[in-house]
């Protein structure tokens, strides 16, 4: 019973997602169907927030090696929490003065938001740019040119990069303007000739695979979603 | 030399690439911008709006992207605004919402002192859901998003009034950076509605290959990367007389930074395959003397 009803409620729903999509008067049907989606991904964030609590506390339980991020992680976290909830430093909206909590939870200035502006932002920033270095590094040591299509890869690499600048505009403003060895069309060239007919093959490819895929869910034939069933 | 850069210690590359993006930005260059077919076509798909005319900007974006993201955010919603137009915005993120306040501060409240809150432009703020909220509100806006980002009830809205769905916009501009973001919209939003939804994007460079297929017939105009955004800074400059203005030049400022560091990219690669090559010849030479 506990893998069957959530067999037939993947199947009732997607088949009428898919039939919805064809059928112009089942079409409230399927926006009800995901409307339900949209209300249990809204749920899925308190149970995001619990198996968040549950796996760090064990690490921290376990002293599993590198247990003090899990200290930090679970510090962050309630503390968000608590004052975004609480609306720590939030005033009260002009038109209900007598009502403390009637404010915004990020209103410039609470508590939530300097965590937000000051320390989050930045942090999240940073994480990003430093890839910029790690892909510098990379480019030293890892691209090479060993092969034919490794080759190729690299000139086409180049050709991008250049393209993508003004570097590429200036090495080649010696050609006519119109001439396609000139190295920002030659780049647009090669976005929208090669890179779209690749991108375009794959497309297709992963699109058959989701077609199969999603049937063998509807049809109950691969169950994988519903977990292995030993918890 | 061979053995030094055999052995180097990869934080002088570090040091390199710091400096290659930090002294641009520092010594302010800027280039000349050659401009895409694809931003062109994104600039005249606002560019042809009128007054009034309703514009649904989805925010899909987070302060991870933003610095490759939020200037052509900025760009769109200026252009929009100076079209006259009025400015729905929403998110498929979390923090989505907050970027939109961000450029509503940014640009709205500093330039369009005369936009009201409720009438010229709102923010519908974050619905959890991902692309099943498109779905949704592709054909019932008011089924997902019942109150603003601030709470009030969708009724109360004033220019919400004759919107029952994404539909009723003259123009949705996606401003994403991943999953859920621009591909979405067109499965979900444009895709079963051709003819009654019009949409652009603007995208960071790597999402951009993966939506190319997509131009022109859904994506009427594309803006990718921090190159798109300059050069819809730079179209926007021309239009609008705004090339004194830092707030709309930041994508044109930060083509400093890519340029050199583009160009220290290939350099490393060059000087990597360099060494591979002469360190691989010489332990063949060796080889061949034993």
């Amino acid at each position: 019973m506990r893998r069957t009803i959530p067999l037939f409620i993947t199947t009732a729903a997607g088949v009428v997602l898919v039939v919805a999509y064809f059928v112009p008067w089942m079409s409230a049907l399927g926006e009800t169907v995901s409307t339900w989606f949209n209300i249990l991904a809204a749920i899925a964030f308190i149970l995001g927030g619990g198996n968040l609590m549950k796996m760090n506390l064990r690490k921290i339980s376990d002293r599993v090696p590198g247990w003090g991020y899990s200290v930090v992680t679970l510090v962050a976290f309630v503390v968000t929490l608590a004052v975004g909830l609480a609306k720590v430093g939030v005033n009260p909206l002009p038109e209900y003065p007598s009502y403390a909590w009637s404010g915004e939870f990020n209103e410039q200035g609470s508590a939530f938001w300097w965590i937000y502006e000051y320390t989050w932002k930045p942090l999240t920033a940073t994480m990003f740019a430093m890839l910029a270095f790690y892909v510098a590094s990379a480019a030293f040591r890892a691209f090479r040119a060993k092969n034919i299509e490794a080759t190729l890869l690299l000139g086409t690499a180049f050709l991008i990069l250049l393209g993508r600048t003004y570097a590429g505009v200036w090495l080649t403003s010696w050609l006519p303007e119109d001439s396609p060895l000139r190295i920002e069309l030659l780049s647009e060239f090669v976005m929208e000739t090669f890179t779209t007919t690749g991108t375009r093959a794959i497309m297709i490819g992963v699109a058959l695979g989701v077609v199969a895929t999603s049937l063998r869910i509807l049809l109950g034939v691969d169950r994988s979603h519903l977990g292995s069933g030993r918890n | 030399m061979l053995r030094f850069l055999q052995t180097l210690d990869r934080r002088w590359i570090f040091l390199l690439m710091l400096l290659a993006v930090g002294v641009p930005i520092v010594l302010q260059l800027r280039f000349p911008e050659s401009i895409t077919p694809n931003t062109l076509a994104a600039f005249a798909e606002i560019e042809k709006l009128e007054p009034g005319s309703r514009v649904l900007l989805s925010f899909d974006f987070d302060p991870a992207s933003a610095g490759e993201i939020a200037p052509m955010a900025t760009s769109f919603t200026y252009h929009a605004a100076k079209r006259g137009a009025r400015l729905y915005f929403m998110a498929l993120l979390p923090v989505g919402p907050q970027m939109a306040e961000d450029t509503i501060a940014k640009v709205i409240a500093r330039d369009f002192p005369e936009m009201r809150y409720g009438v010229d432009f709102v923010n519908l703020g974050y619905k959890s859901g991902l692309e099943a909220v498109i779905k949704v509100i592709a054909t019932d806006l008011r089924q997902m998003f019942t109150t603003d980002a601030r709470g009030a009830g969708i009724e109360s809205i004033p220019m919400m009034a004759g919107v029952r769905s994404v539909q009723d916009m003259d123009l949705v501009v996606s401003v994403s950076a991943g999953y859920p973001g621009v591909k979405e919209w067109v499965q979900y939003a444009k895709t079963p509605f051709p003819d009654r939804i019009s949409m652009i994007a603007g995208v960071t460079g790597v999402q951009a290959p993966p939506l190319l297929p997509y131009v022109p017939v859904q994506l009427p105009g594309l803006v990718a990367a921090i190159k798109g955004a300059a050069e819809y800074e730079a179209l926007l400059a021309d239009a609008y007389g705004l090339q004194a203005e830092p707030r709309y030049q930041e994508g044109r400022r930060r083509m400093g930074s890519q340029l050199v560091g583009h160009v220290l990219m290939i350099l490393l690669i060059i000087t990597g395959n360099v060494v591979y090559f002469l360190t691989r010849r010489q332990e063949r030479q060796r080889e061949a003397r034993r």
